[in-house]
């Protein structure tokens, strides 16, 4: 397992990927037979030679093998283990490796999983799969080789900034990459139907699934990525609408887009075009977001050292991938084949305004995050986006998408009457309207008061839409349940992703409403903050394993019971010479106590520590939604009709009506 | 250390690196309507040296003393607006989080109605055509023809 | 969602290539953004004060850094000649990096210190220990005086016009030397 070694597995992985891509491709054009049946056995030998190459670096980070510049760089021989594995992919090198593994994952996975595809259709998504993976492992190779060697090889690795060493940021990157990179599959799918001239509803079932899959985990990445800020950093933020996190947003907000518009293609054979430029744009939003961001020319702290070399290269890469798809798209869609008729009163003109709002969202975020290095570059003036500018821009386009979640899943496809949908809302109206009451009395703003009553109606509109389908107190109980256990897995897993959204938006709403207070008080004070009293009663010096601790212990009590005692830490890491915070959270789900102790002030008699003390309400709920979403699309993944009954091609030339 | 660059990861991970935050209390305003106004405004100030940060979120030097500015301006009982214009004559319009509307910022503010009106125009105009091109109402066998025909027709 | 048979198919084409378009445009962009960055003529990050072309901000005249007497904003508009006005810090490893420009420079153009934010014992020994390039230094121990003068950190030098109009401002160091290339354009037009 040495990193030569390693090198060597990636450069057979580039090999075997370019083979990947040009056998399997031709083998379809030509209509070949053997050479597409290589397709599925060089994707899943890529992924053995990926998965070696990778296994190499995590031993050389285990074995604390120094002589390779990547590990001296960010490791340390005091470093945890668990941090040694996971610090692999906390720098550039091991970060791009990762990405490459994934890809090959991907690959490997439509070669394992899509036996049923068209035996043509597949190997043109594996060899395109091949040639994006090929790309980077190229990349990887070339620009950003994680094997290479130092000599002489130092002594001890110049370790990793504290801040990084947590758990919730260890496992944050893994996950965000396989939402990202997962969306090349969506996209091979998009591309390999523009070469085959032909979109229906057969494909437009094999593609959900993956985007489905792909989005759930996005979703779980970015609300790992806000919930490590928000425990980590020490004032309570979760959001800063940085280009980093906007990266990550604006594929998530066109991949939902391409989730939803996938239902169209597949029931009703429409939105055709729209829905494989989504797939397209989805993918290309992954790269180019993660990579213009670590060029520089966004505006983040992210930014990697800038090498041109790096930037050059990648900016051929998204030129291939994207342009190259762009350009088969602008040169085969306009032959496709226009799609079924519907009314705009239909599920499927409901589907179209989900499509409208969130393109909609997603152009908004993308401008914002562009305009300033375009604003600079084409004007010569300087701008900043920020909070406030995201805030107002998304949210009057956020809050009609929630009315419209909570109808759509109701309405019959093709052609429908408003009113009979909207009459089996009442129970969901009456409900937004009583938390339209309650928060008007109880929230301030006007926005947290509308952000939660649409929150309440898109949580009730989808309880509404389960029980109206397992006919709930109108049939006897167990009956319900009997059509409860009969009902699809994606319509149940519908409508809890639904209802997840409107958990995040109410932990939103609620953060809104958070309170804090930074005071500066000596042990034995007490300090009222959100109806507790905060106690500090004792602050000590401990020694860590590389660092020192300044530990408070903090008292909380509601009426004058002790609700929860607080260890909120400061600690000094010598050898970074740098401080890091370690806040104190109570959770009762509803609410979260914060607590945070600063520097300290005066002498040893009348030492007083500043604190800085937060109460969060519904917190939780913004990440625990997110969860939600997850679990209803990996829910709807486990549909019957996705892991058995794979959809047959109705064969050219015969007719075809309706797949829904 | 001129622009403190965090060179430290990734460009995968969110957020702003600086753990920050706990400020000193005295230098909060007295007045608690006072200090949340200052609030509001230092929150739609960037910090200048921490890229995305407001200054309210912030422990970098200068943010601290960019709220001090804030809240002696606050305490001296200036408009939010004066307090605004203070810190773009000295810093541009950089220190804005939310940028003004001007001829050069008018495609991003109009970006969220541009969008949306795109969309709805394009969907007006596919019902319209998909409408036109289907007189309606056909019968249950008339549209199953109808269909086949079309299908038929389109795959070649 | 242009997802309907158009009347027209050249309208079809033209509408389905503007993708291409779009992202060849963005493409371009990012190119010209990225050879501007590694030549130096571009840089996302730059705050881009708006000092240029203003009055020196008024300020009394701040203490002394020793080894230099300090000053303030009305002896700076009393000058006949161009000053180049610099903030510096003895904390400040890009400082240290530009001292060596400092010193060739200030036989082309006095140059006046400001030293930001730091403790005047350091201050001082950073300017012996470096080499001293200033006619006048002063102390700016709170960082007031530079927050009036757009300082969003050190080092940021000013170019003074005869008057007291801030010809020129760069908000990196002197070492680089594209920035000192433009300096002396400008005080060769001040001098015109």
């Amino acid at each position: 397992m040495s990193p030569e070694l390693g090198r060597f597995a990636l450069a057979l992985a580039c090999a075997l990927a370019l083979a990947q891509a040009v056998l399997p491709l031709s083998g379809a054009q030509r209509r070949d037979a053997r050479l597409m049946a290589v397709a599925p056995g060089l994707a899943i030998g890529q992924l053995i030679a990926l998965a070696y190459s990778f296994l190499c670096l995590i031993y050389a980070a285990v074995t604390d093998d120094f002589s390779v510049s990547n590990i001296a760089e960010n490791s340390a021989v005091s470093k945890p283990l668990l941090y040694k594995i996971t610090g692999v992919w906390g720098n550039h090198e091991g970060s791009v490796l990762l990405w490459a593994l994934i890809l090959g994952i991907c690959g490997a996975a439509v070669a394992a999983f899509g036996r049923n595809l068209p035996t043509a259709l597949r190997a043109r998504v594996i060899g395109i799969l091949g040639g994006v993976a090929a790309g980077f492992e190229l990349f990887c190779l070339t620009t950003s080789d994680p094997f290479d060697r130092i000599w002489p090889a130092p002594m001890d690795g110049q370790g990793m900034n504290p801040l990084l060493q947590d758990p919730g940021l260890a496992f944050h990157p893994p996950i965000l990459y396989t939402g990202y990179v997962g969306f090349a599959v969506p996209f091979a799918f998009a591309v390999a139907a523009l070469i085959e001239g032909r979109v229906d509803a057969a494909w437009g079932r094999w593609v959900r699934p993956w985007a489905v899959a792909a989005w759930c985990f996005l979703t779980c990445g970015i609300a790992l990525g806000s919930w490590w800020s928000y425990y980590v950093l020490g004032w309570g933020g979760y959001w800063f609408w940085d280009p980093v996190e906007n990266a990550s947003l604006i594929p998530w907000l066109s991949g939902t887009a391409l989730m939803h518009s996938a239902i169209v293609v597949e029931k009703r054979e429409a939105l055709k075009i729209w829905t494989v430029l989504l797939a397209i744009g989805t993918f290309s939003f992954s790269l180019s977001g993660t990579f213009l961001v670590r060029s520089g020319i966004l505006n983040s702290v992210h930014a990697f050292a800038n090498d041109p070399a790096r930037g050059v290269f990648i900016l051929g890469l998204l030129a291939l991938v994207i342009g190259g798809s762009l350009t088969l798209f602008a040169w085969r869609a306009p032959s496709l084949t226009a799609g079924g008729l519907f009314s705009p009163v239909s599920r499927e003109g409901m589907l179209v305004l989900n499509n409208i709002l969130l393109c909609s969202l997603c152009a908004v975020v993308l401008t914002g995050t562009m305009y300033p290095p375009f604003m600079s570059l084409l004007f010569g003036k300087t701008i900043s986006v920020g909070k406030p500018f995201f805030d107002a821009a998304t949210v009057p386009l956020a809050l009609p998408l929630f009315a419209v979640m909570g109808i759509a899943p109701m309405m019959p496809w093709k052609r429908a009457r408003m009113w009979p949908v909207l009459r089996r809302l009442q129970a969901a109206a009456i409900a937004m309207l009583v938390a339209l009451a309650v928060s008007l009395w109880g929230l301030k703003g006007v926005l947290p008061v509308l952000a939660s009553a649409f929150a309440v109606w898109v949580i009730a509109s989808s309880v509404t839409d389960i029980a109206t389908r397992i006919a709930l107190f109108r049939e006897p109980f167990s009956r319900s349940l009997g059509r409860l256990r009969g009902l699809s897995r994606s319509a149940v897993g519908t409508a809890i992703a639904h209802a997840g959204v409107g958990v995040t938006v109410l932990g939103l709403a609620g953060m809104s409403q958070a309170q804090h207070r930074i005071v500066e008080i000596a042990v034995g004070q007490t300090e009222h903050l959100a109806g507790y009293d905060w106690t500090l009663t004792d602050v000590r010096t401990r020694p860590g394993p590389n660092y020192t601790a300044l530990a408070a212990r903090i008292e909380i009590r509601r009426k004058g019971r002790i609700v929860a005692v607080m260890h909120p830490e400061k600690r000094s890491f010598n050898a970074q010479n740098q401080t890091t915070t370690e806040v104190s959270i109570h959770t009762n789900l509803l609410s979260d106590l914060y607590g945070v102790i600063g520097d300290q002030h005066g002498d040893a008699a009348h030492r007083t520590y500043v604190l800085r003390l937060h109460y969060n309400p519904l917190a939780p709920w913004m990440w625990l939604g997110a969860l939600v979403m997850a679990l209803g699309g990996f829910l709807s993944l486990s549909d019957r009709r996705i892991r058995i009954a794979a959809p047959r091609r109705i064969p050219v030339g015969t007719a075809h009506v309706d797949a829904g | 250390m001129r622009k403190p660059v965090l060179l430290l990861l990734a460009g995968l991970f969110f957020l702003p690196l600086t753990a920050s935050a706990v400020d000193d209390p005295s230098e909060m305003l007295h007045d608690p309507k006072q200090e949340a106004r200052a609030e509001a405004i230092g929150s739609r100030l960037r910090c200048l040296v921490c890229q995305n940060e407001s200054i309210e979120d912030s422990s970098a030097g200068l943010a601290r003393d960019l709220r001090r500015a804030v809240r002696e301006h606050v305490a001296k009982g200036e408009t939010d607006r004066q307090i605004m214009d203070w810190m773009v004559a000295r810093y541009g319009n950089f220190i804005r989080l939310s940028p003004p509307f001007t001829i050069a910022t008018a495609l991003l503010w109009g970006m969220p109605l541009l969008a949306l009106m795109i969309g709805l125009l394009s969907a007006v105009i596919m019902f319209r055509r998909r409408k036109s091109e289907a007189p309606a109402p056909l019968s249950e066998d008339e549209a199953a023809r109808l269909d086949d025909l079309t299908s038929s027709g389109e795959r070649h | 969602m242009s997802d309907q048979p158009s009347p027209s198919p050249s309208r079809r084409r033209l509408l389905m290539a503007l993708p291409v378009v779009a992202a060849g445009g963005a493409g371009v962009a990012f190119w010209r953004m990225l050879s501007g960055m590694s030549s130096g003529t571009f840089n996302p990050h730059d705050i881009n004060a708006p000092a240029t072309g203003k009055a020196v901000p008024e300020f009394e005249r701040l203490p002394d850094q020793d080894p230099g007497q300090g000053f303030s904003s009305a002896e700076l508009r009393l000058q006949t000649s161009p000053v180049l006005v610099n903030f510096f810090a003895s904390w400040c490893i890009p400082c240290i990096a530009e001292m060596q420009a400092l010193l060739e420079l200030r036989n082309t153009v006095p140059i006046w210190g400001i030293a930001y934010k730091d403790k005047p014992e350091n201050a001082s020994g950073f300017i012996r220990r470096a080499g001293n390039p200033y006619v006048k230094i002063a102390s700016d121990r709170q960082g007031r005086v530079a927050i009036d003068w757009g300082v969003s950190g050190v080092p940021e030098s000013f170019l003074i016009a005869p008057g007291g109009g801030i010809a020129w401002h760069s908000a990196g160091g002197l070492d680089n030397s594209a920035v000192r290339a433009d300096l002396s354009a400008t005080l060769k037009r001040l001098s015109a």
